[in-house]
């Protein structure tokens, strides 16, 4: 064959139209995406100017950040679950019983073993955690996959099953304290990474953006395809870059609280001046683990093949199979994958309450898939991304807490909630119906 | 049977397969077999079970009994994994393509390139579904897109390239230009010459007696579940395959009358 046959067209640049809408293609940017950062954007100033300037404030975005983490980590894994034609409405419950285990183990069991305070403790409690999650989902998806119970009874007999376990674990008792390292996992009062590691990950993240964005760039030219203009690359990537500097910038203005600061400068044999001083708290650790849980799963689902096979299943299962994928294994190590999320969002929450109860985690299922809904994924299957996810979580926790600011009741949250889920995923519908 | 004897070992023998769903024998004890550069099409009426026995073969669907020969030795085809192991690949009348995502990653479903990182080499991909399009369908430019926008003529080509890629040596296609218009018809009856001339064997399913005749070395008729025979192309007359697919019997068993009810 022929390489100009196949290329020539693909090398002429659209001149002339220079619309909006041709802008946006040049850059190659998933409208769908930015639609939620414009939706959020409005949701923010909304309530910035409904709450009487208290929304936008470096306190709340911190606040937001932390409040985000837990959902956001699970939702990840709701994607590729609902992608793969399924649903697991037990993630809740399993995060109680998760937590719980977590919890026994480090304030009941661990420190009659190795002794109270023995810095192996937090490191085998969520350990143990981890694997225990991955098992719950993994034998949940084994019933789904090869005993051919569909996933919404599976995981709606688990939502039952273990929020009974998570009870009789503990016979309703509440677990605490957490290990004092285990409780960095929470972003409590310690645990941030403060300004300096803050500013050193914003950086990372900027190298990493220009690298990619070049590395993308010489693949595609390796291979003679069509190029973003130079512009569309450059513009793309400044606007990342000041995104992520942006954010960094945010979370590190919110100081510690004073008594705080105070503490923190005596142990370090700081001098505490007479005016008191302005120590940044920096990203705290759920938010990190977030990020980092996002950035991987977003690797998993579009870079491996296991990401691949999950979206092709949600396509068209039967050809799935006929293409020579193990379609019941692939649903088994989705549903795995999402126990072990939940086990990460478990030690995150139990962290930050310091304490594990056997009501831990109730209603979360709804949110997590409330977040992947929101977040542009389609229960039908096939769809899905992971950054709409984590976007979904935001506007989700956003909505919440700017209602909280404006102090509204309890119930009429709850309405608001409701009615921005069924609004988004019509808006979702419609435009999907328009675009094809 | 008019049946030349054959010296060379056949690419592919299936031996007395039956296939039953619940009570209803879909294959009864069919036995077909196929040559090195050979089409041997599979002809008969709705529900006559092609597909059925072509799908025991590509690992779709698992046969009660009867015995599978690749190349004289009897394997076990159990899944499609297996098929393509021994070089079998299909193009089904369904297409089988995973609608929402895009011709490269339908192109390598289940075969992915890697990266030595173990990750998915896109762009390695997009470079091969390109220059494998250039030569089936030069007209096909829609790498980036979900198949479910495209034609179903485009659909078919991904569906065809994917078949080929991987060489192939048995080669199922199961109604291939149902979807075609007549200049795509004839690009895919050049493409199945020019894998013959590569010694692939290829067995044909079609309802265009018109195809089979112009395409195929021996023709296999089945009718509800049974192998009513196979005969060489040469051999025969269009209307007498026809009378095989409709009355069930070899040309020379036909009678007068039989033949008359026909007309």
């Amino acid at each position: 064959m022929t390489d100009t046959t196949t290329k020539a067209p693909e090398r002429v640049e659209e001149q002339g139209k220079r619309s909006l809408g041709a802008l946006l293609r040049a850059t190659e940017i998933d409208t769908r995406l930015l639609g939620m950062v414009v939706a959020l954007l409005v949701i923010w100033v909304g309530f910035h100017v409904l709450s009487g300037g208290t929304f936008l404030t470096a306190r709340n975005l911190w606040n937001l950040s932390v409040q985000t983490s837990a959902v956001a980590i699970m939702a990840t894994g709701m994607v590729l679950v609902i992608v793969s034609r399924n649903i697991d409405l037990s993630v809740g419950s399993m995060l109680a019983v998760v937590g719980m285990t977590m919890a026994l183990l480090q304030a009941e069991i661990l420190p009659d073993l190795l002794g109270f305070d023995h810095w192996a403790i937090w490191v085998i409690s969520l350990a143990v955690g981890l694997v225990l999650g991955a098992l719950i989902g993994g034998f949940q998806g084994f019933i789904v996959a090869y005993v051919g119970v569909p996933s919404f009874i599976v995981t709606l007999g688990g939502l039952l099953v273990w929020r009974g376990v998570a009870w009789a674990m503990a016979s309703g008792r509440t677990i605490a304290p957490m290990d004092a390292t285990f409780q960095l996992l929470g972003g409590g009062s310690r645990g941030s990474i403060g300004e300096t590691w803050s500013w050193i990950v914003g950086g990372v993240a900027v190298v990493a953006i220009v690298v990619l964005l070049t590395n993308r760039r010489r693949q595609r030219n390796k291979y003679g395809f069509r190029l973003r203009p130079m512009w569309a690359e450059v513009g793309l990537g400044a606007v990342a870059c000041l995104a992520v500097l942006g954010a960094v910038w945010v979370i590190n203005s919110y100081p510690m609280p004073a008594r705080l600061a105070q503490q923190y400068a005596e142990e370090r044999g700081i001098v505490w001046p007479e005016g008191g001083l302005i120590i940044p708290l920096g990203i705290a650790v759920p938010v990190m683990l977030g990020l980092v849980v996002a950035l991987v799963m977003t690797f998993i689902a579009t870079r491996r093949s296991f990401g691949r096979y999950v979206f092709a299943i949600g396509g068209n299962p039967e050809a799935a199979e006929l293409g020579g994928i193990k379609t019941r294994w692939t649903v088994v190590k989705t549903f795995a994958l999402m126990g072990v999320l939940v086990a990460l969002a478990a030690a995150v929450q139990t962290a930050r309450l310091n304490a594990a109860v056997s009501g831990l985690g109730q209603l979360s299922e709804l949110y997590v898939i409330a977040a992947a809904v929101i977040g542009g994924t389609s229960l039908a299957g096939g769809v899905g991304t992971i950054a709409g996810a984590v976007l979904g979580a935001l506007v989700m926790q956003s909505l919440q807490s700017g209602m909280v600011l404006m102090g509204i009741d309890a119930p009429l949250q709850d309405i608001v909630v409701g009615v921005v889920l069924v609004v988004a995923v019509a808006i979702d519908s419609f435009y999907r119906r328009r675009s094809t | 049977m008019a049946q030349v004897v054959e010296e060379r070992t056949p690419l592919v023998e299936m031996r007395n397969m039956r296939v039953a769903f619940g009570g209803v024998h879909a294959v009864e004890g069919v036995t077909v077999d196929l040559f090195p550069g050979e089409v041997v099409a599979l002809v008969g009426g709705n529900g006559a079970g092609k597909t059925t026995l072509i799908k025991t073969l590509s690992g779709a669907h698992p046969a009660d009994s009867g015995e599978i020969r690749i190349e004289g030795k009897p394997v076990t085809i159990a899944n499609p994994r297996d098929a393509k192991v021994y070089g079998i690949e299909t193009i089904y009348q369904t297409l089988a393509l995973a609608d929402n995502v895009d011709a490269t990653a339908n192109m390598f479903l289940g075969r992915e390139l890697k990266t030595r990182w173990g990750s998915l080499d896109e762009a390695a991909m997009e470079d091969a579904t390109r220059k494998i399009m250039g030569r089936l369908n030069p007209k096909f430019l829609n790498f980036k897109t979900a198949v479910n926008s495209l034609s179903g003529g485009q659909r078919q080509s991904v569906a065809i390239a994917r078949a080929v890629h991987f060489n192939a040596r048995i080669l199922i296609m199961d109604e291939p230009t149902a979807a075609l218009g007549p200049a795509e018809t004839a690009q895919v009856a050049e493409l199945i010459k020019q894998l013959k001339a590569e010694g692939i064997g290829i067995f044909l399913i079609s309802h265009d007696i018109h195809d089979v005749f112009d395409l195929a070395d021996r023709i296999s008729v089945m009718l509800q579940g049974k192998l009513v025979g196979t005969v060489n192309k040469t051999d025969v007359t269009m209307d007498e395959v026809l009378g095989m697919i409709i009355i069930g019997k070899l040309p020379h068993e036909v009678s007068q009358t039989e033949l008359e009810k026909l007309h």
